[in-house]
Formats: C-alpha cells, sequence, structure tokens
C-alpha cells in the first residue's frame, strides 16, 4: 500500500473540507483498503468518517426505514425495526459477504464504491430508495451511472438512505461460492410506486431494472409471469465465473424464486 | 509521518506512533510481537487473521490500526488465562477441530463471537457463521463439532 495522509474529522462539514485533491472517503473499507493494499487505489489523502456520529444509526416508521450511511451490515441485520418493516432488506444485509466484512462493512460505503457484483444496489433500485447525501437527495433511478461510477461528485458524502416500506419484498441471490457476491441477485417489490424488479451481478453497466417483468408482474403477482421472460444476455457480464447467456438464465430463475419468497 | 494511536489489546494499553497504511495485523504481529494471529491469503478472504473488534470478529489484514483507534481489541493470544484454555480452545483440542493449525486462530476467534450472539445453533448455523474461515486441511467436520462443544463449555 502506498503511504498516504489520514484525517479523522468529527463533523460532516470538516469531512468536506479536509484531505486534498485526491481523497478517498474511508467507511468500513472492505473494498478501500483491499483495493489500496493492491494499489488499484492510491488516494493522497484518506479522510476517515468513523468519526460522524450522525451518520449511524437506523430508523423507522409506518412509511420508511432510513438507515445512516456508516450503518455496518452486520447492525442492518440483527435490526428488529428494518426487518419487521421490510424483511427483505435484513436478509440481504445478512447475506454480504461474511461475517466479518459483514461486522466492518457499511450500506453507504458499499453503494458509493458501487461494485456491479454488490447486494445493496439492488435493494436500493428494487424499492426505488431516495440516497441523503451532503448536498441533495437522489432518486435510485438517478443514482447508479455503470461500473464502479455514481452521479456522486468528489466531495459529496452519502449521509443516509431512505428505503420506502414496500407491500411485498424480496431478495433472493445466487452466490458466487468463493467471494460470495452475488453472480446474479435479483430484488422484488410491491412498492407505492409500482411494481420493481432489479437486477444486481449480472449487467455490463451495474444494477438494472427488468421493465418486461415488472410490467407483467403488476397484471399478475405470481413466479409465473416471470420465468419465461427471457433477458437479453447481449449487455450482460460474462467473465471467468459465468457466461453471459449463463446469467440471463440466472434473472428469470431468480426472479421468478424472489417473488415466490415475497409472497 | 506517524500518527498516534492508543487502543487495547488483549486488556494492555497500547499506544504507538504509527504510519496511517500500517494494517492492524501488522501491528499486532510487528510492532506487539502477537504472531498467534495469521496471515493466510492477504486479501480479506481466508479469516486467518480474524480478531475480535470491541467484540466484533473482523479481518485484520483488511483494517488499518487507526480504524481501531481507542478500542477494544482480542487476539488469540487473549483468550487463556494463563496455562488454563479457553473453553473454545480446549473443545478445538478435544475434538481435533485442526490439522495443520494454520487457520486455526482465525477459526477460534470466529466462534468465540458466535458464542456471544448464539447459545445452540444448529450445524447449519455454526457452517454459515465460519463462512469467513476457510480450512484447506478440508477439517470442517471436526472444526464444526468442536464449535458446537465449545459453545455448550461456554454456557
Amino acid at each position: 500500500m502506498h503511504a498516504f495522509k489520514y484525517h479523522k474529522p468529527d463533523t460532516l462539514a470538516a469531512a468536506l473540507g479536509g484531505g486534498g485533491d485526491d481523497t478517498r472517503y474511508l467507511a468500513g473499507g472492505q473494498s478501500l483498503v483491499a483495493g489500496m493494499k493492491l494499489r488499484l487505489s492510491q488516494p493522497s489523502d484518506v479522510v476517515d468518517l468513523a468519526g460522524l456520529a450522525e451518520l449511524r444509526g437506523i430508523k423507522a416508521d409506518a412509511s420508511a426505514v432510513t438507515i445512516g450511511a456508516m450503518t455496518r451490515h452486520a447492525e442492518v441485520a440483527a435490526s428488529g425495526e428494518v426487518r419487521s418493516r421490510i424483511a427483505a432488506l435484513a436478509d440481504l444485509a445478512a447475506g454480504i459477504g461474511d461475517r466479518q466484512v459483514r461486522n466492518m462493512g457499511t450500506l453507504g460505503g458499499s453503494l458509493a464504491n458501487n461494485d456491479p457484483a454488490a447486494d445493496w444496489p439492488g435493494a436500493v433500485l428494487g424499492l426505488g430508495a431516495t440516497i441523503v447525501t451532503s448536498q441533495r437527495r437522489l432518486a435510485a433511478d438517478d443514482y447508479f451511472i455503470g461500473l464502479y461510477e455514481t452521479v456522486l461528485e468528489p466531495r459529496e458524502i452519502i449521509t443516509a438512505v431512505a428505503f420506502p416500506v414496500p407491500g411485498k419484498a424480496a431478495y433472493v441471490k445466487f452466490k458466487n461460492a468463493a467471494s460470495r457476491f452475488a453472480l446474479v441477485g435479483v430484488f422484488v417489490a410491491q412498492t407505492a410506486a409500482g411494481v420493481r424488479v432489479a437486477v444486481t451481478g449480472a449487467g455490463g453497466a451495474g444494477v438494472f431494472r427488468v421493465t418486461e417483468m415488472e410490467q407483467a408482474l403488476a397484471k399478475r403477482w405470481s413466479p409465473e409471469s416471470v420465468q419465461s421472460i427471457p433477458v437479453a444476455s447481449e449487455d450482460l457480464t460474462s467473465d471467468i465465473h459465468a457466461s453471459a447467456e449463463y446469467r440471463a438464465h440466472l434473472v428469470s430463475v431468480l426472479a421468478a424464486r424472489a417473488v415466490a419468497a415475497a409472497g | 509521518m506517524g500518527i498516534p494511536v492508543a487502543l487495547t489489546v488483549n486488556g494492555q494499553s497500547v499506544t504507538a506512533d504509527v504510519e496511517p497504511r500500517t494494517l492492524l495485523v501488522t501491528f499486532l504481529r510487528e510492532h506487539l510481537a502477537l504472531t498467534g494471529t495469521h496471515v493466510g491469503c492477504d486479501t480479506a478472504q481466508c479469516g486467518a487473521c480474524t480478531v475480535l473488534l470491541d467484540g466484533r470478529a473482523v479481518k485484520a489484514c483488511n483494517i488499518l490500526v487507526v480504524q481501531a483507534q481507542g478500542a477494544k481489541v482480542t487476539t488469540i493470544e487473549g483468550l487463556s488465562g494463563g496455562d488454563a484454555l479457553h473453553p473454545m480452545q480446549a473443545a478445538f483440542k478435544q475434538h481435533h477441530g485442526l490439522q495443520c493449525g494454520f487457520c486455526t486462530p482465525g477459526m477460534v476467534m470466529s466462534a468465540v463471537e458466535l458464542a456471544g450472539r448464539m447459545k445452540d445453533p444448529t450445524d447449519e448455523q455454526i457452517r454459515e457463521a465460519l463462512d469467513g474461515n476457510i480450512c484447506r486441511c478440508t477439517g470442517y467436520q471436526n472444526i464444526v463439532k468442536a464449535v458446537k462443544a465449545g459453545l455448550a463449555n461456554a454456557g
């Protein structure tokens, strides 16, 4: 790992102004530290957000569950408030990586990194969540751009994510057995704004929605509605773990399983 | 260059000036000579470097020591009281939950964290809890047996 200057501010304002030209924000560090060890990331300055208490915690009411950006996956998984309102979120958090990763990794860190095989983007897009940052509120549909790419500005920090409470929702993923990232993950939900189907792990440009499946489920909420809807493989990822055609097949299979799991 | 860190390791207060890029596992092994915490893959997959950070099992090879500022860290050396093995260590010995032993410190630390969360987990729950710990001797059968016995003894 290359040397860097370390900063640990205790206010959001100081975090926004801290560091130099090539600053990276450190949340749980489960992707960033690993990337720095491999020198894939070589920031001159690291600003640690762990001192910002306002970025932690879970608030819930009848219409939404709002989770602070620095809340760890394990905390979301263990939250009774999350489980009682959006069980699919608690299930998703409980299936991220492994126990040790969930004990450090955070919601905000995952979303800022936007790994194409991460789980959280599926929930954020699948529920139509709102990403709250240091300067604005972003709709999920406007947030994700591509691989490891979002609309976040270099000096913009996610502070919380507001997930609307859905009628029904479920997330089913097919894990890469070694990394436990999603080879394909499908999040389905009945929300106040309509049915949503989001796919992570498979897209060549990251998480995406499947409108054909959404329309079919809006007409009839049943696994049979989606299991035979094909997804074009042209825009999907092909790598040593799975071909694009296999991923396309998994999307339909997992969408049906997710609808069944949602009930 | 160095920045000051202060943390508690196995009940002892520790202060040091470190380079910010120092990993927690490097600090434990090279600064404090606590070599029971192992580096296996060095890419945060194998779990041999697992320690407890304020009671949470974490991978010390994927954390900067500055992230443990002010925290309580427990390593495998901190489990036993003198010559008396911790119940989980004793269970690993009794049930031969190891072959080469390289992964064992991490396995034991993950199992100790599990003991704080679940009193009577199923075999499947034990295997899930050890998802982040890899044994390349394929000794999982006895590891699961040992964890089950260790949890019973700890209770």
